[in-house]
């Protein structure tokens, strides 16, 4: 599987990554041969395999009883924002 | 030597009153200062807390009132949140943030008394094999430093390595506690997936993340590891089944124990010179009476492009938080909030990150998800088969934990599968969710080679043990580079 610039821009794109047009070259490259690497998966015979998604097979997702464990800080976590004003988090304008 | 005395002989001393934690905590100060600046091992050094912490662990100890490792100094791998103090995950995206609390294991730690002296250098977002992707630059290896000392825990073990500190956490999400431990002449160890909690430590791939210990000795490991190790209501991956003594554990008798040798661990790609001094590190245990046999892992090769097909896709999903807005970098004047995320994201991680990102997103993308993410879940069951049928034959798997010994600086950046492939007998560890560690098993052109031993579910105890009765009758994992003396 080889990826072309264009494919890499909008891989870029979904993921949200601005990447400058002089790397574009270098991560098609890399990715493809990522992919390629990946690839020799296709030669294992899973037609009879169920998927693993975790380790804990066959443990149900745990629930936690519903009750307060903690006060939430607003300030506290608020400190690491770039943008905050009035205990809210500042993004430039989206509707005009 | 204070630097060089066993975590047990620390404790005992400080019981003791011969030494105080402040002046151990001092040594190890000291150390830092003198040695750091060659190796690059911390992004923050925490001298006055760490002397603050010290006297106050001083005092519970003279009021008689101090737990097992009360007073023992420690660092923390930077991906775990420490309240107060910078967790920055190695990367330019969190070199800004102050953690607003402390994870679980750093709770435990800090509540057995133990001394923070400082965070320890990463892979940035713990996604490296050598250390050289953090935001901070690269570690060195000191048995040689022109060359890498592993990664994504490179500072963690290189600062024990050095003897900068006795004990530093770690994290392993496909070799990042085994690998860097194989290649600086320490013990690492990454317990079973749900032993070690993982809250409030930054997430990667969220199926395949474990916390485990990079010390000087499997005894060491023990220690740390009873107090890490244990359920949290916190964590919903984390298991709720008791913590056994594992210090108690480490005489458990080797006479009878079932070594399984993979046979795929041996096939080309493995450097002969490693292979030579595994194989006599694994004939050490056959002298202490265990019996060794050929096992099979048919699907061995196959645990590299899995995991590189789901550990991206989960970071994708992990790292998508990283959006400029709540914490972490901003780009500087974004024109609307898709530049902002666009440029933030671009701007705030390095190329390694963006690289797994990128290939998440593109596993995960319609039209290719069934052929990728879903094949690689359908492997990833064989290669945890494979794991299942060879324990039904053996206690115990034995191998190398590297292809090679360490490797030079830049040797592999330019190459990211040439740069995945040294963690080849380590990946298929975290596919499967099982316990390994990694143990100093001798030298290669003066290079440290580590053994790496591999235990069924929740079999912590073995592993130490196993490690501990190798650690009696050799000793390697005493052997110092020179110039850190």
């Amino acid at each position: 599987m080889s990826l072309t610039p264009d494919d890499v821009k909008s891989i870029a794109r979904l993921a949200r990554l601005a990447i400058a047009e002089q790397d574009i070259p270098a991560y098609a490259k890399n990715l493809s041969s990522i992919l390629e690497f990946v690839a020799q998966l296709d030669q294992a015979d899973t037609a009879q395999v169920q998927p693993m998604a975790h380790p804990l097979v066959g443990v149900p997702q745990r629930m936690r009883e519903d009750r307060v464990t903690e006060q939430v800080d607003r300030d506290r976590y608020q400190a690491n924002a770039p943008q905050s004003e009035a205990g809210l988090y500042l993004v430039p304008r989206v509707v005009e | 030597m204070l630097h060089t005395k066993s975590i047990a002989e620390m404790a005992r001393d400080l019981k003791a009153r011969k030494v105080s934690s402040e002046e151990l905590t001092k040594v190890f100060l000291e150390r830092i200062e003198r040695f750091n600046p060659r190796l690059n091992a911390f992004i923050t050094v925490l001298k006055e807390q760490a002397l603050q912490e010290a006297r106050s662990a001083d005092l519970e100890i003279a009021a008689g009132r101090g737990d097992p490792l009360t007073g023992v100094p420690m660092v923390h791998k930077d991906i775990f949140c420490t309240s107060g103090v910078k967790t920055s995950c190695g990367s330019k995206m969190l070199d800004n943030f102050v953690a607003p609390y402390d994870a679980t294991v750093v709770e435990r730690m800090k509540r057995a008394g133990m001394v923070l002296l400082g965070k320890a250098n990463m892979d940035e977002f713990a996604m490296g094999s050598s250390n050289e992707t953090s935001y901070y630059g690269p570690v060195k290896n000191p048995w040689d430093e022109t060359r890498v000392p592993g990664g994504s825990s490179g500072g963690s073990a290189a600062l024990v390595a050095a003897r900068l500190a006795p004990a530093a956490t770690a994290t392993d999400t496909g070799g990042s506690i085994r690998q860097p431990a194989a290649l600086t002449n320490t013990t690492g160890i990454k317990p079973t997936y749900g032993r070690v909690s993982r809250y409030g430590i930054v997430a990667f791939a969220s199926s395949l993340d474990q916390a485990g210990i990079i010390t000087y000795s499997a005894e060491d490991a023990a220690m740390i590891l009873q107090v890490m190790a244990g359920y949290d209501e916190r964590d919903s991956t984390s298991v709720d089944r008791p913590v056994p003594d594992y210090t108690a554990e480490l005489s458990l008798s080797m006479k009878g124990l079932r070594i399984g040798v993979p046979q795929e661990f041996f096939d080309k790609g493995l450097d002969p010179k490693v292979a030579e001094a595994v194989r006599a590190a694994i004939k050490v245990y056959e002298k202490l009476g265990a019996v060794v046999k050929d096992v099979s892992l048919p699907n061995f090769m196959l645990s590299v492009p899995t995991y590189y097909v789901v550990a991206p896709a989960e970071c994708s999903s992990n790292l998508a938080r990283f959006d400029g807005v709540r914490y972490g970098y901003r780009c500087k004047d974004p024109v609307d909030l898709t530049d902002l995320y666009m440029r933030s994201r671009g701007e705030g991680f390095g190329a390694e990150v963006k690289r797994r990102i990128m290939t998440g997103t593109y596993v995960l993308s319609a039209g290719y998800y069934d052929a990728y993410y879903i094949k690689a879940q359908k492997t990833r069951s064989l290669i945890r088969q494979d794991f299942i049928e060879a324990f039904k034959q053996v206690d115990l798997i034995m191998g190398p934990t590297t292809p090679t010994p360490a490797f030079k600086l830049g040797e592999k950046t330019d190459d990211p599968v040439t740069m995945y492939l040294n963690d080849i007998y380590a990946n298929g560890v975290n596919l499967a969710g099982l316990p390994g560690i990694s143990i100093p098993a001798g030298f290669v052109d003066g290079l440290p080679v580590g053994l790496q031993l591999i235990g069924n579910y929740f079999d912590e105890s073995r592993l130490l043990a196993a490690s501990h009765q190798y650690q009696k009758e050799t000793d390697w994992h005493l052997r110092l580079p020179k110039n850190y003396g």
